[in-house]
């Protein structure tokens, strides 16, 4: 029989990269194939040309034996291929019934009335057969994440879709949420709809996928059935040699306190007390890890920490001196790195060369300054120095930043901060969109400095990022800090029940404790 | 991640190369911008003219006829342009009865079209400058056609209530007082924006409405600044006039351009030698970053304002100071505007400014001349910048037009922050 959809010599060529390089990729019906790939490596072309977003230079696609021509997403659903993206397209202010209509709106005649019982009975067949427990009419805006993907997931299937793409899923979830996706995608797989996932995280991969493609710089490198592999032997796949997937860390040496933050109240933009009375204590040569799903306060938190957002009550203070709502300059002087979360936004000038990006919080001291004048010298020197000394791929150090991939960036800014004495380092999801090897290395970079007796405050919502890297973990819930743990006395499972609001005590009842071996991996 | 990429930097003579070549691309859509548009402007020219129109009726009778008209149509109107802003030929034949024992007043005449377009051009440095530096910090400047009246009634001002100066103190005094007259004009929308959130755009714009109606009060007959029974200024004391070089043929090339082109070095170092431009830069690049950063944004803006609205109130200073020795309503005509165009052609750097306001100024000058010889009115001008704007603002029209590519990793210029930032 031939297979639901086959990709036949799929060629793209972006200016300066062959982003798609005569890929074939054959999926069966009812099977869950998972797209494994660093970024950047064409994953990402490849669906958005199935999807009929680009158009491809070469190569042809067949749908159940037969040669289609994709030329815009609405072929592509004509076809039933629907697609969930990273980043959901819904209206936060309209119901899930109404997002599941729009743009394919059921009406009456001749007067042209919305028929939304129709459609919210329709949702309603559709989340009792694949369990997806969706109430047609909450407004998007109260849902979860969680249940927004699956109201995307919805949408896909009301158009009639027997292949789903599904572009890095779990990005946004917990742990439990992330289960719940993969009892979903399973059962949706059991009636028959065949899904391509994307994903940069080998756990899942094996854990969830029938059959496992590697793309690698737009060239299939692999493909295998995910029985027959394992971790190891993908992440060398992906990234081309051997990957370390855990850090190598000995135990903390811990002393004297560094970061204090005593009843912390922060607002966000819409006036919302965000961080709710936090207090937290973070020691020279510690790592001390914030996990918490996206949204709880975390962003407005480090933000408060590093001069970017207005402390309302409390005291924050660096080796006992008062730095509550210091200038970021201040902080800087003080010795406070900042990696910032959204590091392309707050980082980076992206059109600065990146020679400049080393200095742009150091421009106005010498030796980079010579009074008024800027140093060009001393620039080039720092910059020569600092990408040789972290490894940073660029053509050279006088292009705009914007032409590094995001683990370039990235390093464009870990090298920045360490670059400089520091005495606290404040890194909120370094590592998020990162491919396996940036990983790696700047988990090794955030060790080393802990070891040359930094203070570190890690933020992340990867909880492998969080188990892996830190000493101490404290759980951050609606604003609150609801628990610190040592990081060698819970499971994976426990913090991950905490970060969904259950308490210290319950969690330890109610999941399974640690076991004594080490954590197998923290991509 | 692409691992081929070489590690090390590129040596510096390689890098030379790299930035040359990214010069003469950032050169190539405004010269076919302005290629453009004095092509579409070639046909109003022609096909506004009821010769041309008369000829293209008989055109499959006598297709050359038809032809032959347009081009005879387009060749008056653009010859009389060149004539009329730069008379390289007259020069020409000037310098030869000048080398043949000739007096030099005939090249001193032969000289005026030339001349007049460098003296045109130098208000249009100044305000481009203005709008560039604005572009540069992320702010759009709009009020340079206020700012720069505010400066040239600040050095009007100073120019005839001091009598009995010498013009070493006299003028600089003047200068300073326009310099200083359009900071506080642009100072103001920026402190604006710094502590209430008001947008730039907006409050230049009402800043321009406040400083016309303020002139009007002040320049009404009888007003505190007008010149008895006339609604202007009184004449400036030629102790405040900037010198003006070969006056006696009509000739009125000042030094003013000299002053323009030193201004437009200190811009220029200012913005990419300094540190003080690395912030400014950093703050139009990337606000976020600036703020991240540590740049104190607040400052930064009601600096960049300031700055901006001095440079424009120079532009009103000079034009003042050296060509009408008064002000009158009315006196900047629509040049602040013209300023942003000339910013945006000049991509805000003040190398591209100098250039684009040399263009434009040669523009404003010949098209008196076309108008006498070809009777083609001035305003074809109005509609040959505009079109240069149009495709500077819309650069994918001039590269499917010219089929060029995007060049990599340039994105467009980003002229401002967007709006409520």
């Amino acid at each position: 029989m031939a297979p639901v959809l086959e990709l036949r010599n799929i060629t793209k060529q972006f200016p300066g990269v062959l982003a798609n390089d005569h890929i074939n990729l054959r999926l069966e019906e009812g099977e869950i194939l998972a797209l494994l790939g660093e970024n950047g490596a064409g994953k990402s072309t490849l669906m958005n040309i199935l999807y009929g977003l680009y158009e491809p230079d070469e190569g042809e696609v067949f749908i159940r034996g037969e040669q289609v021509a994709i030329e815009g997403p609405a072929d592509a659903i004509r076809q039933g291929i629907g697609m969930v993206h990273q980043h959901f397209m819904l209206i936060p202010v309209l119901t899930v019934t109404e997002n599941v209509m729009l743009g394919d709106e059921t009406v009456s005649t001749p007067i042209r009335i919305l028929k939304r019982d129709k459609v919210a009975a329709r949702i309603r067949e559709l989340s009792e057969q694949h369990g997806l427990h969706v109430d047609p009419d909450a407004r998007v805006q109260s849902l979860s994440v969680g249940v927004r993907q699956r109201v995307e997931i919805i949408k896909v299937l009301y158009r009639h879709a027997n292949i789903l793409i599904l572009d890095e899923p779990t990005a946004v979830l917990t742990p439990q949420e992330a289960d719940e996706l993969f009892d979903i995608l399973r059962s949706l797989r059991q009636q028959g709809v065949s899904i391509i996932f994307i994903s940069h995280k080998l756990r899942e991969v094996l854990e969830l996928a029938d059959r496992v493609m590697v793309i690698r710089r737009g060239k299939v490198v692999g493909e295998t059935k995910t029985e027959e592999a394992d971790q190891a032997q993908l992440a060398e796949m992906m990234v081309g040699r051997q990957v370390a997937l855990t850090v190598a860390k000995g135990p903390a040496q811990v002393g004297e306190p560094v970061l204090e933050v005593k009843d912390l109240y922060v607002m966000d933009d819409r006036l919302q007390m965000t961080v709710d009375g936090v207090s937290l204590t973070v020691h020279a040569g510690e790592v001390l890890g914030v996990a918490g799903v996206q949204g709880n306060g975390q962003t407005e938190f480090v933000e408060a920490l590093t001069g970017l957002r207005q402390v309302r009550a409390g005291k924050v203070s660096i080796d006992g001196e008062d730095i509550t709502n210091a200038s970021p300059r201040k902080l800087v002087e003080a010795g406070v790195a900042h990696i910032p979360e959204d590091r392309q936004a707050d980082g980076l000038v992206l059109r600065f060369p990146v020679a400049d990006n080393f200095v742009i919080n150091t421009y106005y001291k010498p030796p980079f300054a010579k009074g008024w004048r800027v140093n060009r010298a001393a620039i080039d020197e720092q910059a020569e120095r600092l990408i040789r000394d972290f490894d940073i791929r660029t053509p050279s150090a006088y292009v705009p930043v914007s032409n590094l991939s995001g683990g370039n960036q990235q390093k464009v800014i870990v090298a920045r901060e360490f670059s400089r004495p520091i005495r606290l380092l404040v890194a909120n999801q370094p590592t998020r969109g990162l491919d396996v090897g940036s990983i790696e290395y700047i988990h090794q970079q955030l060790i080393n400095k802990r070891d040359a007796g930094v203070a570190v405050l890690l933020v992340s919502a990867e909880l492998d990022e969080i188990m892996g890297l830190s000493d101490r973990i404290a759980v951050m819930f609606h604003g609150k800090i609801t628990a610190v743990v040592d990081a060698n006395e819970v499971s994976k499972e426990q913090v991950g029940l905490m970060m969904a609001g259950s308490s210290l005590e319950e969690a330890l009842k109610q999941a399974p404790a640690r076991s004594d071996a080490p954590i197998e991996a923290i991509l | 991640m692409d691992e081929s990429s070489s590690h090390s930097v590129t040596p510096k003579s390689k890098d030379a190369k790299k930035k040359s070549s990214s010069w003469a691309s950032a050169m190539v859509v405004p010269l076919l911008a302005v290629f453009t548009a004095l092509v579409i402007g070639a046909l109003l020219i022609a096909f506004t003219d009821p010769v041309v129109l008369d000829a293209w009726k008989h055109f499959f009778a006598d297709p050359m006829g038809a032809l032959a008209a347009t081009w005879q149509s387009i060749a008056v109107a653009y010859g009389a342009l060149l004539s009329g802003s730069l008379g390289l030929v007259e020069i020409w034949k000037a310098l030869g009865v000048w080398l043949h024992g000739g007096g030099t007043e005939a090249l001193a005449v032969a000289m005026v079209p030339l001349s007049e377009s460098l003296t045109a051009s130098v208000p249009f440095i100044f305000a481009g400058l203005a709008v560039a530096v604005g572009f540069q910090g992320g702010l759009f400047n709009i009020g340079a056609e206020g700012q720069l009246l505010v400066g040239a009634l600040s050095a009007v001002y100073v120019g005839y209530s001091f009598p009995g100066l010498p013009i070493y103190i006299h003028l600089p005094m003047a200068l300073i007082a326009g310099f200083i007259g359009g900071a506080i004009w642009g100072a103001i929308p920026g402190l604006l924006k710094a502590y209430t959130g008001g947008h730039e755009v907006i409050t230049t714009i009402m800043m321009n409405w406040i400083i016309i109606s303020i002139s009007a009060w002040l320049l009404k007959v009888g007003g505190p600044m007008s010149r008895g029974e006339l609604p202007i200024t009184p004449e400036v004391l030629p102790s405040a006039q900037i010198p003006k070089f070969f006056s006696t043929q009509g000739n009125r090339f000042h030094a003013g351009f000299f002053l323009a082109l030193i201004t437009a070095f200190l811009i220029f170092w200012l913005l990419y030698k300094s540190t003080k431009g690395f912030e400014i830069r950093m703050l139009g690049a990337n606000f976020k970053a600036a703020v991240y950063s540590g740049i104190n944004v607040k400052h930064l803006w009601v600096f960049v304002m300031a700055l901006s609205g001095a440079l424009a109130g120079m532009a009103g200073t000079v034009q003042a100071l050296a060509i009408d020795h008064w002000v009158g309503m009315g006196f900047s005509g629509g040049m602040g505007f013209d300023s942003i165009a000339l910013a945006l052609l000049g991509r805000s750097h003040p190398l591209g400014v100098v250039l684009a306001a040399l263009l434009f100024g040669t523009l404003r000058n010949g098209a008196t001349r076309m108008q006498s010889v070809a009777h083609i009115p001035i305003d074809i001008i109005t509609i040959i910048q505009a079109l240069v704007i149009v495709f500077i603002a819309a650069p994918e029209i001039i590269r499917w037009l010219y089929r060029l590519r995007q060049p990599e990793g340039e994105e467009a210029p980003i002229f401002t922050t967007s709006w409520g930032s």
